[in-house]
């Protein structure tokens, strides 16, 4: 598969995910558009990785060139869970404290 | 066209569709629901690529265990009573202009990127991503990282409580 047609995926699932970032006022919402945009990078490096393997396996039928990319893969999914648990405490505070998860309302850091 | 292209093209619509819908649901928890399908739908993209450790961790992961603490915070949240009144229209539009302009910039950069010319991602051949090659170099050349992600995940977990827990 053309790696062009992946890049084209991933670069319209970020979009997406910016428009929602951009459109949208509640907060977890946004929270969720922000995933979206992490796994759209995810899957970019995942097709990389399978691209640069392509190149290597050329020379080198037992090569393991790619495997970066895909552990990098993983370590972003690692820290984004820790994250979005941190993420998600936080908006839970701040309804507990304004009532509201409409990011319209959270302007003013104190208080 | 085989039956891989074809797998590919019904993967990358319906991301593409059950995104959209993610970001012009109403309700969040419609949101939530439409974001696993995305989920599901990347993970059949890396089982196209032969990335099977990355399939199975990313279903576990995000569409197990991030969209379940999504789902409990709104359903704590009792979403009916809170957000009731919605951007205007004119901002509306402002951020679907912003995103796609964004998205025209990239589209001519990528179409005369050198780099990328007559590259191919291979789809089914390649062991690469495979659980055994993944350990060997996780445990070998990533050991620190793989070691320092531990004590993160502890720091997160404090912080949650800590920021979570009452006065």
């Amino acid at each position: 598969m053309p790696i062009e047609y992946y890049i084209f995926l991933s670069l319209a699932l970020f979009s997406i995910g910016i428009v929602g970032v951009l459109t949208r006022r509640n907060a977890i919402v946004v929270f969720m558009c922000i995933e979206l945009m992490l796994n759209a990078v995810n899957l970019l490096l995942v097709a990389f990785s399978k691209m640069y393997y392509a190149m290597a396996v050329v020379n080198n039928s037992a090569t393991t060139f790619g495997t970066d990319g895909q552990l990098f893969v993983f370590f972003i999914m690692v820290v984004a869970a820790a994250e979005v648990s941190v993420g998600l405490a936080i908006i839970v505070m701040m309804y507990r404290n304004t009532h509201s998860v409409d990011i319209n309302f959270l302007n003013r850091l104190k208080n | 066209m085989n039956i891989t292209q074809i797998l590919f093209w019904i993967l990358s619509g319906a991301a593409v569709i059950s995104a959209i819908m993610v970001v012009v649901s109403r309700n969040p928890i419609h949101s939530i629901l439409w974001l696993i399908v995305v989920f599901f739908c990347i993970s059949g993209h890396y089982i196209l690529l032969n990335a099977q450790f990355l399939a199975i961790v990313n279903l576990i992961v995000y569409a197990g265990a991030i969209m379940v603490l999504f789902l409990f915070v709104i359903m704590l949240m009792n979403p009916n009573k809170t957000n009731a009144q919605q951007k205007s229209l004119w901002k509306k539009l402002v951020g679907v202009i912003a995103g796609g302009c964004f998205l025209l910039t990239w589209i001519p950069l990528i179409k005369q990127a050198p780099e990328i010319h007559n590259k191919v991602a291979l789809l089914k051949d390649g062991n690469i991503g495979l659980i055994g090659n993944l350990g060997k170099v996780l445990f070998s050349d990533y050991l620190v990282p793989f070691e320092i992600t531990s004590v993160l995940f502890l720091s997160a977990m404090v912080g949650a409580v800590v920021i979570g827990k009452k006065e």
